[in-house]
């Protein structure tokens, strides 16, 4: 069984996820390559910042 | 001077045929449809990406929702069968029928419907590509 950290899941979640939506959204190769790492940094960021705001609600 | 009349261009292999081909393609097998298109790079990244989500997935011990008795359970069924053959290939096998008892497995349960919707997503991009939506 394959059992990643959630930081992991995170990661090959928004990689994959960034991927399809980069190829699909945009047109050029630059374009794509752009939009698919600004929702990677967007997915991986989100998760982060509601994280430290789950972290401090709990406290 | 009577100019003659010019010869529509060529229409390339990939633009003949049923249109709904690489809809059909892309849905059962994730990237045919771009294959078919001759958008080979594009089709293996998404093919790469759907299949890897998917198999990882399955690998986290991710449920296959196999019936609808509650709207979350037909909902979940929906996003599976985005995956289209993977979906019937993994219930065939008998893949992701353990109930999930670990936080892991509900989140392989969460990249397999995610896959299929991301296949949806790629499927309707090489119908756009065929209907010349999308260049």
């Amino acid at each position: 069984m394959f059992s990643p950290s959630h930081f992991t899941a995170v990661l090959l979640f928004g990689l994959f996820a960034s991927t399809v939506f980069g190829i699909t959204q945009r047109e050029t190769p630059k374009r794509m390559f752009r939009y698919g790492l600004y929702c990677f940094c967007l997915f991986v960021g989100s998760a982060i910042v509601l994280s430290w705001v789950m972290y401090l609600i709990a406290r | 001077m009577a100019s003659t009349p010019s010869k529509p261009a060529p229409t390339a292999p990939a633009q003949q045929g049923f249109v709904f081909l690489p809809l059909i393609a892309g849905w059962l097998i994730p990237g045919a449809g771009h294959f078919l298109l001759r958008k080979w790079g594009r089709g293996a990244l998404l093919a790469v990406s759907i299949v890897c989500m998917f198999a990882i997935g399955l690998a986290m011990q991710g449920k296959l929702y196999s019936n609808a008795h509650d709207i979350l359970e037909i909902l979940g069924l929906l996003g599976d069968l985005g995956s289209g053959l993977l979906y019937l290939v993994g219930r065939a096998m008998g893949l992701g029928t353990d109930s999930v008892q670990l936080t892991v497995a509900d989140w392989g349960t969460r990249f397999i419907v995610v896959a299929g919707l991301l296949n949806v997503i790629a499927a309707v991009d090489a119908h756009n590509l065929r209907t010349g939506r999308k260049s």
